[in-house]
């Protein structure tokens, strides 16, 4: 067999491997290039990957040549490809920003410790997405979750311990949840490949276990993707973090999450069954539009930026389940679009957040919290940062030429197809929320003087401001060729769409 | 040349490379960009270019046709004058925004497809807004806010709009919409806002009187013309036009007399003459068509005129309030003359340019037979001419002397006031070149001695009725104060309503028991307390507490599945 049909395993395994070699290598220096090496090698198969799911159709890989479904699968279809390349492109972007960002916000002996977290937290991700196996899954959730906490609690503010603690807490129970959703759904079938269990539920669906899997699992989801009202760990995690890590799981993490609840919802249960036989669209519509207004409306009066783009997080998730809830196939292109569209921009606003973070932090000091007060007049001394985030944050109003704006677009759409006049309208609302709280960003750092015996400190240096302009470049660029996001969003949609009914 | 090449992007883009250039240089390169647009539009054969395929619809974003042209004229040599008069300002940021306002409201003439038209629109308001931003301190600030958030909310009404009647249509057409269906409808809301119908007026009379002194005369030019522009291609002959302009135009007149900042007696005499617009564009004949179209040409150039001079004012003065000013034509004796020039044209002297423009639309009003329309557009003609023609020249510039003596406005300064006023009074002697530009063939003559005679019957009566009255003592005294008309609605009563019943709510709980009006206490001032570092709103919870959501969640969910089955 060539080394091209095993591109599937080495997209897990690449990371796996980088981790435990940068913590024997024990230097920062070595244990960064190991990771970043792998996160671009992931990266590269992330696209390799989809170009051929894009050209020959889903790619079926058995783990040591076991036939599934005894064995492990990874399953790759159009929908977990586009997730492979926002994850691995997105680790391949953060991790050589990181290195010049956790110079003032980590101490350095632990330098190699962060790397090697991050290898396992990118193999985490990658894994969830990529397997077809139920218990494979949970496996990767909780390597990607622990790798997390300890990502959050390498944030040298003391509150990140509590904020990472209360996470480990949260995210434990969340754990359990998906996991006794598992062994209900093994209970029930027998099995623990994803397809074959999707086959041996058509006969049995609506029986009480499954639909108390379905409970289980969607609450359980629902803390790891920050769904309205399991939202709360989220604020404490992304604003103490050490920046890196908020821009990669900011972007990443609760996407993932997300991709489980969709894989689960088309996938496994069918959507007969989760959104035609059970109220759980008005209910996921109910805490969509909640997500919107309130978190939205929180983020307004944050004096933290950090703090006010994570709560802005929030909201942005409802727009995905406020797709997802519409059960159609623009719907979930648009929820499916918006972990994209949303993912590059939140991750570029946090690398930018970042920036100003290490700018702002002297050497060995705490790092410095980016709040309004020290931001006043930030323009005039970081011109390029401040920019970048006014860019970001049109993305996430939705203004049109940002990729923010084609999701929500196709959101619109989707509500038009139904005839909900008044939830286009409300998406339309909702975005003068996201004007104000980027409004406010605006109106300090471009038209307030800066607070007096400040020092002067110049733009961040130039490698935070390249990853982060990157993935700026990519929220304009996909806001006009649209052709991979909502091409492969639709596709994705309507090959769920098709093998659930 | 290739026709496909949008020309406002020729602003658009070439504002980019504005801060770069500095003094002498700048002047110059900015006043190439509407020159060389303008040659650029000169070249152009008339059809539509620049087609784009998008959502699977197909996007013009450049029709030239005889309606477009003209506007894409006016708006450039506005954007021209302007880059003369602003050339002293050192703020770059105002220079951007102006060049980039001006190419995106071209952009928006240009676009032959609702959404095109909505991009430029959504674009002309967030350029504008720093015009009024630019004079940096707190009421300017406020009012900008408010301006933004207005002209957000039309792009929204459009985007909306456009979006309905898409749907009803399958087209994204930018051609004659109507108001057969609700995006229709929503649409006319969205042009409404821009061009300050009654009740949605408000933005105008607040935001254009803080905007720096070279910022007003850029907002002046663009905004409501676009709006005026968009109406008379997607509604012509709209009957409910009629009536909303004659409000329009009859209106403002006694606002305007009570005013005492004179740049905000500007603002409502702009929403008298673009109320003679609306009325054409509602009468919607040809002739109509070409008097409204005709009249935002010559109104952007002596509104622009006048609002020059008094930028000049305020920039030596410091002041444009009324009871502050008087006797400057002392010390600005240019300015003075070319302000004189602008008010005898927007008070439709016969040989300035007022005069050619209006009469088209007194004339098509009355060959319809609209007696009521005619007769308020009289007496609205009246009105400007004693509040903009009178008023104005009368209270910064002669009056009694109010011991002001500054130097004479600048040169750049004076030099677009010559050139606007050339401008006027060209077109008020040579109808004819205007004439040739407008959509419809015009087989209109001005100059007949029963309008020129009606004309001026009207003026001198009405300069009489000023006189009487001043002398007399009974005209209303220029007083400083802030005039409240419709925003009362959400200056006054909004706050006021909420206070009384955040008031109400309290007694009636402190009537119950000490528990209640502990709670009540805590009602009234929650929304405060919830925003500080502790509040509600922005603390964060305790891990108890999630773990609780948790819970409430997974019964709920049971619940439903067990209730759902």
């Amino acid at each position: 067999m060539s080394l091209a049909q095993h591109l599937p395993a080495l997209q897990v395994v690449l990371p796996l491997i980088s981790a435990p070699l940068a913590v024997l290598l024990r230097r920062g220096g070595l244990a960064f290039a190991m990771v970043t090496a792998a996160a671009w090698a992931a990266f590269a198969i992330a696209i390799a990957l989809w170009l051929q799911v894009d050209s020959s159709g889903s790619i079926s890989y058995h783990i040591g040549n076991w036939e599934p479904p005894w064995g492990i699968e990874y399953r790759i279809d159009r929908l977990n490809s586009f997730m492979l390349v926002l994850v691995s492109g997105m680790a391949a972007v953060v991790l050589p920003y990181s290195r010049a960002s956790i110079e003032r916000e980590i101490p350095r002996e632990s330098h190699y410790l962060f790397y090697a977290m991050m290898g396992l937290c990118m193999t985490g991700l990658l894994g969830i997405t990529i397997t077809g196996d139920a218990f494979n899954l949970f496996v990767f959730l909780e390597i990607s979750s622990l790798s997390t906490y300890v990502l959050i609690a390498l944030g040298r503010d003391r509150r990140a311990l509590t904020a990472s603690y209360q996470y480990l807490i949260m995210g434990s129970i969340g754990a359990t949840f998906i996991v006794i959703a598992i062994g209900f759904l093994y209970l029930m079938t027998g099995t623990l490949n994803l397809a074959d269990m999707a086959t041996k539920l058509s006969t049995i669906k609506g029986t009480r276990p499954v639909l108390v899997a379905l409970a289980f699992f969607t609450v359980g989801v629902s803390l790891k993707a920050a769904i309205f009202p399991l939202h709360q760990w989220l604020p404490n995690a992304y604003t103490y973090a050490p920046s890196a890590v908020t821009a990669f799981i900011g972007a990443t993490a609760t996407k993932v999450s997300l991709y489980a609840l969709i894989r689960f919802y088309f996938t496994i249960f069918g959507d007969s069954l989760v959104f035609e036989q059970l109220p759980l669209p008005e209910i996921m519509l109910m805490l969509s539009l909640f997500a919107l207004f309130v978190a939205n409306f929180i983020a307004i009066f944050q004096s933290n930026l950090k703090r006010l783009f994570a709560y802005s997080s929030i909201g942005q998730i409802g727009y995905i389940t406020l797709g997802l809830s519409f059960d159609s196939v623009h719907g979930l292109a648009a929820s499916i679009m918006h972990l994209f569209n949303h993912g590059i921009a939140k991750g570029a606003i946090f690398l930018l957040t970042g920036g100003i973070v290490a700018t702002l932090t002297t050497r060995q000091g705490i790092p410095t919290a980016p709040t309004f007060e020290r931001l006043a007049g930030l323009s005039k001394q970081m011109p390029l940062t401040c920019f970048g985030i006014v860019i970001g944050g049109l993305s996430l109003i939705g203004v049109p030429g940002t990729a923010g704006f084609i999701s929500k677009w196709y959101l619109i759409l989707a509500a038009i197809e139904k005839d909900q006049w008044w939830l286009a309208g409300a998406i339309v609302i909702s975005s003068l929320l996201a004007l104000a709280y980027v409004w406010r960003f605006v109106e300090v750092a471009y038209f307030r003087s800066p607070p007096v015996g400040q020092n002067a400190h110049g733009e961040a240096s130039i490698s935070l401001l390249i990853p982060a302009w990157l993935l700026i470049a990519g929220t304009i660029w996909f806001g006009f060729d649209t052709s991979f996001t909502v091409g492969s969003a639709l596709n994705a949609a309507q090959q769920l769409m098709s093998n659930s009914r | 040349m290739n026709a496909d090449f949008p020309v406002a992007l020729i602003l658009i883009l070439g504002a980019a490379l504005v801060p770069l250039l500095r003094g002498g240089l700048r002047t110059v390169y900015m006043a190439l960009l509407p020159l060389a647009s303008f040659v650029w539009l000169l070249a152009l054969p008339q059809g539509e270019f620049a087609q784009l395929q998008l959502f699977g619809q197909s996007l013009v974003l450049m029709r030239v046709d005889r309606l477009s042209l003209i506007f894409g004229y006016i708006f450039l040599i506005a954007s021209l004058l302007n880059v003369i008069y602003a050339q002293h300002v050192e703020d770059t940021v105002q220079h951007v925004a102006s060049l980039v306002y001006a190419g995106s409201a071209i952009g928006a003439v240009f676009a032959g497809d609702l959404m095109t038209l909505f991009v430029y629109w959504e674009l002309t308001a967030i350029s504008s807004v720093l015009l009024i931003w630019a004079r940096r301190r707190e009421s300017a600030f406020r009012a900008g806010m408010r301006y933004l958030l207005v002209q957000l909310l039309s792009g929204m009404f459009l985007l909306v709009g456009g979006l309905l009647h898409w749907y009803a249509t399958g087209s994204l057409e930018f051609g004659q919409i109507g108001l057969s269906g609700a995006g229709g409808v929503l649409i006319l809301i969205a042009f409404g806002i821009k061009c300050a119908f009654p009740f949605l007026h408000n933005w105008l009379q607040d935001a254009y009187p803080e905007a720096t002194p070279t910022g007003a005369v850029v907002l002046s030019a663009f905004t409501t013309k676009l709006g005026i522009y968009a109406l008379a291609r997607a509604y012509p002959g709209t009957e409910m036009l009629i009536w909303v302009g004659t409000v329009m135009a009859a209106f403002p007149i006694f606002f305007a007399v009570i005013e005492n900042d004179l740049r905000r007696v500007l603002a409502y005499s702009m929403n008298n003459q673009i109320g003679f617009m609306v009325v054409g564009i509602g009468i919607g004949s040809e002739l109509a068509i070409n008097g409204a179209v005709a009249h935002a040409f010559a109104d952007i150039l002596f509104k622009a005129l006048l609002f020059m001079s008094m930028g000049a004012v305020l920039l030596r003065a410091g002041t444009v309030k009324g009871s502050e000013l008087g006797g400057l034509y002392k010390s600005m004796p240019w300015t003075t003359g070319f302000c004189l020039v602008g008010a005898a044209s927007i008070s439709a002297f016969p040989l300035f340019s007022g005069f050619v423009t209006k009469s088209m639309i007194m004339s098509a009003a009355a060959g319809e037979g609209l007696q009521l329309t005619w007769l308020v557009l009289l007496f609205a003609s009246a009105g400007v001419f004693h509040h903009a023609g009178i008023k104005i020249p009368y209270f910064a510039f002669f009056s009694h002397d109010s011991g002001i003596r500054c130097e004479e406005a600048p040169r750049n300064m004076l030099l677009a006031m010559a050139i606007t006023a050339a401008l006027c009074i060209g077109i008020g002697v040579f109808p004819r070149t205007l004439y040739s530009l407008l959509p419809y063939a015009v087989a209109y003559e001005p100059y007949t001695a029963s309008h020129v005679l009606a004309q001026l019957q009207l003026l001198i009566f009405s300069a009489l009725a000023f006189s009487v009255l001043m002398r007399t003592g009974i005209y209303p005294p220029e007083l400083r104060s802030i005039n409240i008309d419709s925003d009362w609605f959400y200056r006054k009563a909004g706050p006021l309503a909420a206070r009384s019943i955040a008031t109400a709510w309290k007694h009636l709980l402190a009537g119950g028991s000490e528990v209640l009006s502990a709670q009540a206490a805590e009602f009234g001032d929650s929304f405060a307390r919830h925003r500080q570092p502790d509040g509600l709103l922005v603390r964060s919870w305790p891990t108890r507490s999630m773990a609780m959501w948790v819970m409430v969640m997974l019964l709920a969910y049971l619940l439903v599945y067990y209730l759902g089955k």
